[in-house]
């Protein structure tokens, strides 16, 4: 590993190998930093070395795309550090990790952030009982462990992840005890020429549709989870019909189901802590998946040495998180002198055509995992909101009554938020109630960035130390 | 005095009072203000107590308060006791003991000092065994050398504040003008005229409680006081099974320490972060966050197992010799100033209804902390 890194990369998923590559290129003496213990990210997520698959399938042609970029990176000499997390960026860009070997920090020049995606899910009751889990956290399981969410599996939510994960537990000698859609067949119908755009990726809705019918797998389109209960060491699934924006359709006719696993999301939002930390300037996109850093065309956010690529700058996908991370790095290189003006335009230009036709499937596939907003109104007021701290929509209700006027006046005063979470798990969820008092997201506010970006071990973070190893500043006046 | 008369000033509306600023300080002499039968007004930049008044410690401590405000924080400690009776709700307030340490000879001679100094003000602070204090905090480490006792200690849970007192200052009759930053006043016969965005409320007394922000709001009169900006930095832990029972802080004021009902740890004690109050930007140290956290891990073995997550920082006011600023500001009829309070939010209520007596033409109870000695001569 390096000490004095030009540019740190927070993240080596797609869009952190990518913006490696580029820095690479131009000799660039470049850090990727990520908590994992090696490159892929959420999409390319490795298994252990010590993990040898036993024919239990994975998620298919990924793995070898995610291989042939942790080779691409290896080869390109670019310094990396795993297992560390990041918890602390100064205005200085004085970066700060935690990781095997204690405390430790990076002054770099630059700092491309390619922080990926955090999954949502819409509350409902019995969401947090044991054996509901996210869409998104199934596909964790599968690729990095080889093991299916459970043996009769309830999956439910929107967006493409449905089909994959039903697929991949199908594939893995699973039962997928039904399938429920909050899309109509014409919502992906519609979706279809932009999806198409890309064969071959993952996100293959239609085949995988079609094979999981002809599985006999019950694919409940227009429909949602109404609650799931504890019965044994299982659950019990009810599903209900919506409308096309999501609102609850003929309870008479809802359906209980018995499975011991409930996998339910509805879609990602962008992990922008580390932007709004350092003060870039956002602006609320919820066909992005929510707030995003506004950047111009070169991936610069708005604060110089600041660069942002991948699904943490609005949810696109792997293949245009890959791209934007490549221009990233080009422009890193171009700041710090290392390329011209025209060399940059040169081996950016090509990208950009890339990453817009790549977006065009992002975004077809963002609108597809956006939930619908009747799925808020359905939220009655005994559903658990913030899940740490057990806040419900009607505490949330009542703080609004009592004057809170956006997202962090009302962490104060509920406590919503503050868990060990803090708060990615209910923060859109929260915001979203709000802006139907405020009339909008942007009104509802985010929640103010705070350090550490995840919870750390006081032992590991104070290390071994003496009194006298504390630096005590001067006394207090007295 | 005539409290009601409303001033006929053309434009907005006219109140008895408009306080500007509305963390503790401003909150409790509007408050108080409004019972005494005045038409006030309360202006912020941004809610009720949001910025020092909801973000700090809430530590109710006389262990880590100036010698000379021992009495005021007493009586401030009681009120918070007893904020049901005065502010008709509890922000999670408890009381309980507090225990001062000292760790090296250095130390141990300042705590002697201290303790020594708090008394002599009334403060019930003694020096006590290792075993009465193991006896008093089990989740105490056995290195200390000294400790220090005093019964008169406790917590509020800080982020409450704003909830609590808002619903005070609505039922007591008091307009709120929130999200509504003043930018300038105007004084004039009839009294002060605010200027901010909409339509700008006038008053017959003015009261400027802008914590931090004081210094440009002294300015708004031709009043030059220099105030210093702390930047105080504040770790939480998540919720743990109980660890400890008091609030421990060290001889040198740089720690306090307590477990909330709800299980987590605030770790504090004015370890300083950075900021500008102009840009309203704060942000960590980390070297700062480490140490501060190892002497709270020092201090409770058992915060090793425990995670942090969270960590925020807020501003501090700071006069030139760190007492406070409250009273009226001279050459200005009724234009009154409060704040810079050393460990302001345990004294914060008490300061608020000495102020508020004495603009409602009382004898204040106890003294209050003149400008002039401030006003920096040009
Ligand atoms: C749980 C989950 C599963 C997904 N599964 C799929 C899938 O199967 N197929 C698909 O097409 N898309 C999937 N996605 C969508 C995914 O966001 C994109 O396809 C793609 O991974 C985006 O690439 P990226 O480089 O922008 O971010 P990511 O691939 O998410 O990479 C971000 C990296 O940053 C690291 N990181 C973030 N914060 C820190 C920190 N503070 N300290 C250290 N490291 C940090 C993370 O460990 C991660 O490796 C998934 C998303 C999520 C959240
Ligand atoms: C992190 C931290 C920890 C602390 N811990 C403790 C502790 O444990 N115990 C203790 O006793 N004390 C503690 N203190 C001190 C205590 O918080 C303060 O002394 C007290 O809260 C100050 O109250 P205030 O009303 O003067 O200021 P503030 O609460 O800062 O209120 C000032 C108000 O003025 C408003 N304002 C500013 N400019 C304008 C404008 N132009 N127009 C309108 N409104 C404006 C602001 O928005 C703000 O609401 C701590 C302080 C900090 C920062």
């Amino acid at each position: 590993m390096i000490r004095d890194p030009e540019i740190l990369i927070l993240g080596a998923g797609p869009a952190g190998v990518g913006a490696a590559l580029a820095l690479a290129d131009h000799g660039v003496r470049a850090l990727v930093v990520d908590s994992g213990f090696a490159a892929g990210g959420q999409v390319y997520r490795p298994m252990p070395d010590t993990f040898a698959p036993n024919g239990t399938p994975g998620l298919g042609p990924d793995q070898e795309e995610g291989a042939r970029q942790r080779r691409l990176l290896a080869d390109s000499g670019v310094a990396t550090a795993f297992g560390r997390l990041v918890w602390s960026i100064g205005t200085d860009l004085r970066v700060d990790a935690l990781g095997p070997d204690g405390p430790e920090f990076w002054r770099p020049k630059g700092l491309v952030v390619a922080a990926g995606a955090t999954e949502r899910v819409v509350p409902f009751p019995g969401w947090t009982l044991p054996g509901v889990m996210g869409l998104a956290a199934a596909t964790i399981l599968l690729k990095s462990q080889c093991m299916l969410p459970g043996r009769r599996v309830v999956v439910a939510g929107c967006g493409p992840l449905l089909f994959a994960v039903a697929n991949a537990v199908v594939k893995g000698g699973g039962q997928v005890v039904a399938l429920a859609d909050l899309a109509g067949p014409g919502t992906w119908l519609r979706a279809m020429p932009a999806l198409l755009g890309r064969p071959g990726d993952l996100l293959q809705g239609g085949a995988w549709m079609a094979r999981l019918a002809a599985k006999g797998v019950p694919l409940m389109f227009r429909h949602t989870v109404r609650e799931a209960r504890a019965l044994g060491a299982g659950l019990k699934v009810s599903l209900g019909a919506v409308d096309a924006n999501g609102r609850p359709m003929r309870p008479a006719r809802d359906r209980t189901l018995e499975a011991d696993s409930l996998v339910v999301g509805h879609g990602l939002i962008p992990s922008t802590e580390a932007l709004r930390l350092l003060g870039a300037e956002m602006y609320f996109d919820a066909e992005a998946g929510g707030w995003v850093p506004r950047l111009d065309d070169d991936q610069r956010a708005s604060r110089a040495g600041l660069y942002a690529a991948g699904d943490g700058t609005g949810v696109r996908g792997a293949v245009g998180a890959f791209l934007a991370g490549r221009i990233a790095g080009l422009t890193a290189a171009l700041d710090l002198g290392r390329i011209d003006a025209g060399q940059h335009a040169r081996a950016a230009g090509p990208l950009r055509r890339r990453l817009a036709q790549a977006r065009r499937f992002g975004r077809a596939m963002s609108r597809l995992m956006a939930p619908p907003s009747g799925l808020y109104d359905a939220l009655d007021a005994h559903t658990v909101v913030c899940r740490c701290e057990d806040v419900t929509r009607a505490e949330v209700n009542q703080a609004l009554e009592s004057g809170a006027a956006d997202v962090n006046q009302l962490k104060s005063w509920t406590r919503c938020g503050m868990g060990p979470c803090q708060g990615r798990m209910c923060g859109d969820t929260v915001a979203q109630i709000v802006a139907l008092r405020t009339g909008s997201r942007a009104a509802a506010g985010a929640w103010t960035a705070r350090v550490p970006l995840r919870p750390l071990n006081v032992e590991a973070l104070a290390g071994d130390f003496d009194y006298d190893d504390i630096p005590l500043p001067t006394a207090a006046p007295l | 005095m005539s409290v009601n008369d409303k001033a006929r000033i053309p434009g907005g509306e006219t109140f008895d009072a408009a306080v500007v600023g509305a963390g503790v300080m401003g909150a409790t002499t509007a408050l108080f203000l409004a019972r005494g039968g005045m038409r006030c007004a309360l202006i912020d930049a941004g809610g009720v107590c949001r910025e020092a008044s909801g973000v700090n410690a809430g530590t109710l401590t006389l262990h880590m308060t100036r010698a000379a405000l021992i009495p005021y924080a007493m009586r401030g400690w009681d009120m918070w006791k007893n904020a049901p009776d005065w502010l008709g709700g509890d922000p999670g307030v408890c009381t309980t003991d507090g225990l001062s340490l000292a760790f090296t000879a250095q130390e141990a001679a300042l705590l002697e000092e201290r303790v020594e100094a708090r008394r002599a003000q009334g403060a019930p602070i003694e020096i006590v065994t290792a075993s009465r204090a193991r006896e008093i905090e089990p989740g105490l480490t056995d290195d200390a050398r000294l400790v220090a006792h005093c019964p008169m200690d406790g917590y509020v849970t800080a982020n409450l504040t704003g909830h609590t007192y808002r619903r005070a200052l609505v039922e007591a009759g008091v307009r709120l003008y929130e999200n509504a930053p003043v930018t300038g006043i105007e004084a004039g016969d009839g009294g002060f005229r605010l200027a901010m965005a909409g339509v700008a409320p006038r008053a017959r007394r003015l009261v400027l409680a802008g914590g931090v922000w004081l210094e440009d709001m002294l300015a708004w009169l031709g009043l030059r006081i220099p105030i210093k900006a702390l930047v105080n930095q504040l770790i939480v832990t998540e919720r743990v099974q109980p660890v400890m029972r008091s609030v421990l802080g060290i001889a040198s004021g740089l720690l306090s320490l307590k477990q909330f009902a709800n299980g987590t740890v605030l770790v504090g004690g004015g370890w300083q972060g950075k900021g500008d109050r102009a840009r309203h930007t704060t942000e960590i140290v980390p070297d700062n966050l480490i140490g501060n956290l190892r002497l709270a891990r020092y201090v409770v073995p058992a915060l090793a197992e425990t995670r942090i997550v969270r960590a925020w920082l807020g501003f501090e006011a700071e006069t030139s010799d760190a007492l406070p600023l409250v009273g009226p500001l001279r050459g200005i009829a009724e234009a009154y100033a409060i704040g810079c309070v050393h460990s302001g939010y345990t004294s914060g209520p008490y300061f608020g209804r000495l102020l508020a007596q004495r603009i409602l033409g009382q004898e204040p109870e106890m003294p209050l902390f003149d400008a002039d000695r401030l006003l920096a001569t040009p």
